[in-house]
Protein backbone atom coordinates (compact mmCIF):
# COMPACT_ATOMS: atom_id res chain seq x y z
CA UNK A 1 0.00 0.00 0.00
CA UNK A 2 1.22 3.49 -0.87
CA UNK A 3 -0.37 6.93 -0.60
CA UNK A 4 -0.71 8.67 -3.96
CA UNK A 5 -1.86 12.31 -3.78
CA UNK A 6 -3.55 11.54 -0.49
CA UNK A 7 -5.35 8.38 -1.68
CA UNK A 8 -4.37 4.86 -0.56
CA UNK A 9 -3.39 2.72 -3.52
CA UNK A 10 -2.70 -1.05 -3.46
CA UNK A 11 0.30 -2.04 -5.57
CA UNK A 12 2.15 -5.34 -6.03
CA UNK A 13 5.28 -5.62 -3.88
CA UNK A 14 8.30 -4.07 -5.54
CA UNK A 15 6.17 -1.89 -7.86
CA UNK A 16 7.95 1.03 -9.49
CA UNK A 17 7.04 4.68 -9.17
CA UNK A 18 6.19 4.63 -12.87
CA UNK A 19 3.65 1.85 -12.25
CA UNK A 20 2.06 3.85 -9.43
CA UNK A 21 1.78 6.95 -11.61
CA UNK A 22 -0.14 4.95 -14.23
CA UNK A 23 -3.04 5.05 -11.74
CA UNK A 24 -3.47 8.76 -12.49
CA UNK A 25 -2.65 8.54 -16.18
CA UNK A 26 0.93 9.81 -15.92
CA UNK A 27 3.91 8.42 -17.79
CA UNK A 28 7.39 9.66 -18.65
CA UNK A 29 6.04 11.56 -21.66
CA UNK A 30 3.59 13.64 -19.60
CA UNK A 31 4.49 17.33 -19.82
CA UNK A 32 4.57 19.78 -16.91
CA UNK A 33 4.52 17.10 -14.22
CA UNK A 34 6.76 16.62 -11.19
CA UNK A 35 6.80 13.92 -8.53
CA UNK A 36 8.06 13.75 -4.95
CA UNK A 37 8.32 10.61 -2.79
CA UNK A 38 8.49 11.13 0.97
CA UNK A 39 9.31 14.80 0.46
CA UNK A 40 12.11 14.35 -2.09
CA UNK A 41 11.87 15.18 -5.80
CA UNK A 42 12.29 12.14 -8.04
CA UNK A 43 13.33 13.14 -11.59
CA UNK A 44 11.27 11.52 -14.33
CA UNK A 45 14.30 9.67 -15.65
CA UNK A 46 14.29 7.72 -12.34
CA UNK A 47 10.58 6.85 -12.21
CA UNK A 48 10.96 3.43 -13.84
CA UNK A 49 13.89 2.30 -11.67
CA UNK A 50 12.45 3.72 -8.43
CA UNK A 51 10.99 0.94 -6.24
CA UNK A 52 8.30 2.11 -3.84
CA UNK A 53 8.41 0.87 -0.26
CA UNK A 54 5.27 0.05 1.69
CA UNK A 55 3.67 3.26 2.96
CA UNK A 56 5.54 5.56 0.54
CA UNK A 57 3.92 8.97 0.19
CA UNK A 58 3.83 10.00 -3.46
CA UNK A 59 2.88 13.52 -4.53
CA UNK A 60 2.37 14.03 -8.28
CA UNK A 61 1.86 17.66 -9.22
CA UNK A 62 1.12 19.69 -12.32
CA UNK A 63 0.44 23.28 -13.37
CA UNK A 64 -2.77 24.86 -12.16
CA UNK A 65 -4.05 28.35 -12.81
CA UNK A 66 -2.91 30.59 -9.97
CA UNK A 67 -1.77 34.06 -8.95
CA UNK B 1 16.04 67.58 -37.30
CA UNK B 2 13.75 64.91 -35.84
CA UNK B 3 10.03 65.16 -36.32
CA UNK B 4 7.84 65.25 -33.21
CA UNK B 5 6.85 61.64 -33.84
CA UNK B 6 10.48 60.55 -34.15
CA UNK B 7 11.27 62.36 -30.90
CA UNK B 8 8.45 60.50 -29.15
CA UNK B 9 9.70 57.17 -30.48
CA UNK B 10 13.26 58.01 -29.39
CA UNK B 11 11.97 58.77 -25.89
CA UNK B 12 10.48 55.30 -25.62
CA UNK B 13 13.74 53.73 -26.76
CA UNK B 14 15.63 55.64 -24.06
CA UNK B 15 14.00 53.44 -21.43
CA UNK B 16 16.35 50.66 -20.36
CA UNK B 17 14.61 47.30 -20.64
CA UNK B 18 13.79 45.45 -17.43
CA UNK B 19 16.47 42.95 -16.41
CA UNK B 20 15.84 40.25 -13.82
CA UNK B 21 18.29 37.48 -13.01
CA UNK B 22 20.46 38.36 -15.99
CA UNK B 23 17.54 38.19 -18.43
CA UNK B 24 16.03 41.06 -20.37
CA UNK B 25 12.24 41.20 -20.32
CA UNK B 26 10.23 43.08 -22.94
CA UNK B 27 7.18 43.62 -20.72
CA UNK B 28 6.96 45.29 -17.32
CA UNK B 29 3.64 43.61 -16.61
CA UNK B 30 3.59 40.11 -15.12
CA UNK B 31 0.21 38.38 -15.18
CA UNK B 32 -1.37 35.75 -12.99
CA UNK B 33 -3.31 32.85 -14.49
CA UNK B 34 -5.82 32.26 -11.67
CA UNK B 35 -9.45 33.32 -11.51
CA UNK B 36 -10.35 33.30 -15.21
CA UNK B 37 -13.72 31.89 -16.23
CA UNK B 38 -12.06 29.80 -18.94
CA UNK B 39 -8.65 28.91 -20.28
CA UNK B 40 -9.50 30.61 -23.59
CA UNK B 41 -10.33 33.87 -21.84
CA UNK B 42 -7.07 33.59 -19.92
CA UNK B 43 -5.11 33.21 -23.16
CA UNK B 44 -6.83 36.21 -24.76
CA UNK B 45 -6.21 38.36 -21.69
CA UNK B 46 -2.55 37.32 -21.50
CA UNK B 47 -2.04 38.27 -25.13
CA UNK B 48 -3.82 41.62 -24.58
CA UNK B 49 -1.64 42.31 -21.53
CA UNK B 50 1.55 41.92 -23.54
CA UNK B 51 3.00 39.97 -20.61
CA UNK B 52 6.08 37.91 -21.32
CA UNK B 53 5.73 35.82 -18.18
CA UNK B 54 2.77 34.54 -16.19
CA UNK B 55 2.61 32.79 -12.83
CA UNK B 56 1.27 29.28 -12.38
CA UNK B 57 0.73 27.18 -9.26
CA UNK B 58 1.50 23.51 -8.64
CA UNK B 59 -1.31 21.26 -7.47
CA UNK B 60 -2.03 17.55 -7.23
CA UNK B 61 -2.92 15.79 -10.47
CA UNK B 62 -6.55 14.75 -10.32
CA UNK B 63 -7.80 11.29 -11.35
CA UNK B 64 -7.67 10.76 -15.15
CA UNK B 65 -10.24 12.58 -17.27
CA UNK B 66 -8.95 12.90 -20.79
CA UNK B 67 -5.39 11.63 -20.67
CA UNK B 68 -2.14 13.39 -19.96
CA UNK B 69 -2.62 15.80 -22.85
CA UNK B 70 -5.58 17.48 -21.21
CA UNK B 71 -3.80 17.88 -17.89
CA UNK B 72 -0.84 19.47 -19.62
CA UNK B 73 -3.12 21.94 -21.34
CA UNK B 74 -2.36 24.97 -19.15
CA UNK B 75 1.32 24.73 -20.06
CA UNK B 76 0.36 24.22 -23.71
CA UNK B 77 -2.04 27.18 -23.75
CA UNK B 78 0.62 29.43 -22.23
CA UNK B 79 3.16 28.26 -24.79
CA UNK B 80 0.72 28.96 -27.62
CA UNK B 81 0.11 32.47 -26.24
CA UNK B 82 3.87 33.05 -26.27
CA UNK B 83 3.96 33.40 -22.48
CA UNK B 84 6.67 31.90 -20.27
CA UNK B 85 5.82 30.12 -17.05
CA UNK B 86 6.83 31.62 -13.69
CA UNK B 87 6.01 28.96 -11.09
CA UNK B 88 4.87 30.17 -7.69
CA UNK B 89 4.78 28.49 -4.31
CA UNK B 90 1.24 29.66 -3.54
CA UNK B 91 -0.32 27.85 -0.63
CA UNK B 92 2.95 27.09 1.14
CA UNK B 93 3.13 28.08 4.81
CA UNK B 94 6.64 26.92 5.70
CA UNK B 95 10.10 27.36 4.21
CA UNK B 96 10.35 23.57 3.86
CA UNK B 97 7.17 23.30 1.78
CA UNK B 98 8.10 26.29 -0.36
CA UNK B 99 11.59 24.95 -1.09
CA UNK B 100 10.24 21.52 -2.06
CA UNK B 101 7.53 23.11 -4.22
CA UNK B 102 10.14 25.23 -6.01
CA UNK B 103 12.22 22.11 -6.70
CA UNK B 104 9.15 20.32 -8.04
CA UNK B 105 8.38 23.33 -10.25
CA UNK B 106 11.92 23.24 -11.62
CA UNK B 107 11.42 19.57 -12.46
CA UNK B 108 7.96 20.15 -14.00
CA UNK B 109 8.69 23.26 -16.06
CA UNK B 110 12.44 23.25 -16.54
CA UNK B 111 12.89 26.75 -15.11
CA UNK B 112 15.09 27.98 -12.26
CA UNK B 113 12.80 30.96 -11.72
CA UNK B 114 10.38 30.92 -8.82
CA UNK B 115 7.95 33.41 -7.40
CA UNK B 116 8.44 32.58 -3.74
CA UNK B 117 5.35 32.81 -1.55
CA UNK B 118 5.36 31.71 2.08
CA UNK B 119 2.03 32.63 3.59
CA UNK B 120 1.79 33.37 7.29
CA UNK B 121 -1.87 34.04 7.82
CA UNK B 122 -4.98 32.71 6.11
CA UNK B 123 -7.07 35.88 6.59
CA UNK B 124 -4.60 38.38 5.18
CA UNK B 125 -2.44 35.99 3.10
CA UNK B 126 0.48 38.13 4.19
CA UNK B 127 4.00 36.68 4.01
CA UNK B 128 5.63 34.93 6.96
CA UNK B 129 8.82 36.98 7.06
CA UNK B 130 11.22 34.59 8.89
CA UNK B 131 10.10 31.58 6.82
CA UNK B 132 10.26 33.65 3.62
CA UNK B 133 13.82 34.77 4.29
CA UNK B 134 14.94 31.23 5.19
CA UNK B 135 13.36 29.78 2.03
CA UNK B 136 14.84 32.53 -0.14
CA UNK B 137 18.34 31.90 1.18
CA UNK B 138 18.09 28.15 0.63
CA UNK B 139 16.70 28.50 -2.89
CA UNK B 140 19.37 31.00 -3.90
CA UNK B 141 21.97 28.50 -2.65
CA UNK B 142 20.28 25.84 -4.81
CA UNK B 143 20.72 28.04 -7.88
CA UNK B 144 17.21 29.44 -8.20
CA UNK B 145 16.33 32.90 -9.49
CA UNK B 146 14.14 33.92 -6.56
CA UNK B 147 11.40 36.57 -6.76
CA UNK B 148 9.90 36.75 -3.26
CA UNK B 149 6.42 38.03 -2.51
CA UNK B 150 7.06 40.24 0.50
CA UNK B 151 5.47 42.85 2.72
CA UNK B 152 6.02 46.56 2.03
CA UNK B 153 8.78 46.58 4.67
CA UNK B 154 12.00 48.15 3.30
CA UNK B 155 14.17 46.35 5.86
CA UNK B 156 12.86 42.93 4.87
CA UNK B 157 13.22 43.85 1.20
CA UNK B 158 16.89 44.65 1.77
CA UNK B 159 17.43 41.41 3.70
CA UNK B 160 15.91 39.50 0.78
CA UNK B 161 18.24 41.29 -1.61
CA UNK B 162 21.19 40.54 0.69
CA UNK B 163 20.56 36.77 0.56
CA UNK B 164 20.61 36.97 -3.23
CA UNK B 165 17.04 37.41 -4.45
CA UNK B 166 16.88 38.58 -8.08
CA UNK B 167 14.00 40.98 -7.37
CA UNK B 168 11.58 41.82 -4.58
CA UNK B 169 7.79 41.74 -4.92
CA UNK B 170 6.22 43.90 -2.21
CA UNK B 171 2.48 43.93 -1.78
CA UNK B 172 0.43 47.08 -2.33
CA UNK B 173 -2.49 45.62 -0.36
CA UNK B 174 -3.62 42.08 0.54
CA UNK B 175 -3.86 39.56 -2.31
CA UNK B 176 -7.12 39.87 -4.22
CA UNK B 177 -8.29 42.85 -2.16
CA UNK B 178 -8.15 45.34 -5.03
CA UNK B 179 -7.35 48.03 -2.47
CA UNK B 180 -4.53 49.57 -4.49
CA UNK B 181 -1.33 50.83 -2.95
CA UNK B 182 -2.06 51.43 0.72
CA UNK B 183 1.36 52.71 1.68
CA UNK B 184 3.06 54.51 -1.20
CA UNK B 185 5.71 55.93 1.14
CA UNK B 186 6.93 52.43 1.99
CA UNK B 187 7.22 51.59 -1.70
CA UNK B 188 9.33 54.71 -2.14
CA UNK B 189 11.50 53.55 0.78
CA UNK B 190 11.85 50.07 -0.76
CA UNK B 191 12.86 51.67 -4.06
CA UNK B 192 15.62 53.48 -2.17
CA UNK B 193 16.59 50.46 -0.06
CA UNK B 194 17.31 47.94 -2.84
CA UNK B 195 19.03 47.96 -6.20
CA UNK B 196 17.34 44.79 -7.53
CA UNK B 197 14.10 45.26 -9.50
CA UNK B 198 11.00 46.04 -7.45
CA UNK B 199 7.87 44.33 -8.77
CA UNK B 200 4.64 45.52 -7.16
CA UNK B 201 2.66 42.42 -6.29
CA UNK B 202 -0.86 42.12 -4.92
CA UNK B 203 -3.49 44.73 -4.25
CA UNK B 204 -3.91 46.21 -7.73
CA UNK B 205 -7.59 46.92 -8.33
CA UNK B 206 -7.64 48.89 -11.54
CA UNK B 207 -5.35 50.48 -14.10
CA UNK B 208 -4.58 53.66 -12.15
CA UNK B 209 -3.13 51.56 -9.30
CA UNK B 210 -0.64 50.02 -11.73
CA UNK B 211 0.30 53.46 -13.06
CA UNK B 212 0.88 54.73 -9.50
CA UNK B 213 3.14 51.77 -8.74
CA UNK B 214 5.27 52.58 -11.76
CA UNK B 215 5.29 56.31 -10.94
CA UNK B 216 6.59 55.44 -7.47
CA UNK B 217 9.58 53.77 -9.11
CA UNK B 218 8.56 50.13 -9.29
CA UNK B 219 10.24 48.36 -12.21
CA UNK B 220 7.27 46.15 -12.99
CA UNK B 221 3.80 45.24 -11.78
CA UNK B 222 2.22 41.85 -11.17
CA UNK B 223 -1.54 41.67 -11.76
CA UNK B 224 -3.78 38.66 -11.23
CA UNK B 225 -7.32 39.10 -9.88
CA UNK B 226 -7.70 42.68 -11.14
CA UNK B 227 -7.59 41.28 -14.68
CA UNK B 228 -9.05 37.80 -14.31
CA UNK B 229 -12.03 38.88 -12.18
CA UNK B 230 -12.79 42.10 -14.07
CA UNK B 231 -16.11 42.17 -15.92
CA UNK B 232 -14.12 42.21 -19.19
CA UNK B 233 -10.71 40.65 -18.47
CA UNK B 234 -9.34 41.20 -21.98
CA UNK B 235 -10.16 44.91 -21.91
CA UNK B 236 -8.71 45.26 -18.40
CA UNK B 237 -5.54 43.45 -19.49
CA UNK B 238 -5.09 46.02 -22.24
CA UNK B 239 -5.78 48.84 -19.76
CA UNK B 240 -3.11 47.44 -17.41
CA UNK B 241 -0.61 47.27 -20.26
CA UNK B 242 -1.21 50.92 -21.10
CA UNK B 243 -1.19 51.96 -17.42
CA UNK B 244 2.17 50.28 -16.76
CA UNK B 245 3.58 51.97 -19.85
CA UNK B 246 2.15 55.37 -18.91
CA UNK B 247 3.37 55.08 -15.33
CA UNK B 248 6.86 54.12 -16.46
CA UNK B 249 7.06 57.08 -18.86
CA UNK B 250 5.78 59.43 -16.16
CA UNK B 251 8.45 58.14 -13.75
CA UNK B 252 11.15 58.74 -16.36
CA UNK B 253 9.68 62.14 -17.23
CA UNK B 254 9.83 63.36 -13.63
CA UNK B 255 6.65 64.75 -12.14
CA UNK B 256 6.23 68.32 -10.93
CA UNK B 257 6.34 68.87 -7.17
CA UNK B 258 3.06 69.05 -5.28
CA UNK B 259 2.20 72.59 -4.12
CA UNK B 260 -0.55 73.85 -1.87
CA UNK B 261 -1.17 76.98 -3.90
CA UNK B 262 -1.71 77.62 -7.58
CA UNK B 263 1.16 78.43 -9.89
CA UNK B 264 -0.02 80.11 -13.07
CA UNK B 265 1.13 78.48 -16.26
CA UNK B 266 0.29 81.60 -18.26
CA UNK B 267 2.62 84.61 -17.81
CA UNK B 268 1.21 87.76 -16.19
CA UNK B 269 3.38 89.96 -18.38
CA UNK B 270 1.56 91.68 -21.23
CA UNK B 271 -1.83 91.30 -19.61
CA UNK B 272 -4.25 93.92 -20.97
CA UNK B 273 -5.49 96.64 -18.61
CA UNK B 274 -9.19 96.57 -19.29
Amino acid sequence: MIVLNGDRVQLPEGASLLAALANIGIDEESRGVAVAVDGEVVPRTHWEAYTLHDGARVEALTAMQGG
Amino acid sequence: MMSTLEQAQALEREDDPLKIGGRTLRSRLISGTGGFASMELMAQALIASGSQIATVALRRIQAPKGGAGERGSLVDVLAQAGVEVLPNTAGCHTARDAVLTAKLAREAFGTDWVKLEVIGDQDTLMPDAPELLAAAEELVDEGFVVLPYTTDDPVLARRLQDVGCAAVMPLGAPIGSGMGIRNPYNLTLIREAVSVPVVLDAGIGTASDAAIAMELGCDAVMVASAISRAADPVKMARAMKDAVHAGRLARLAGRIPRRLHATASTPEEGLAEL
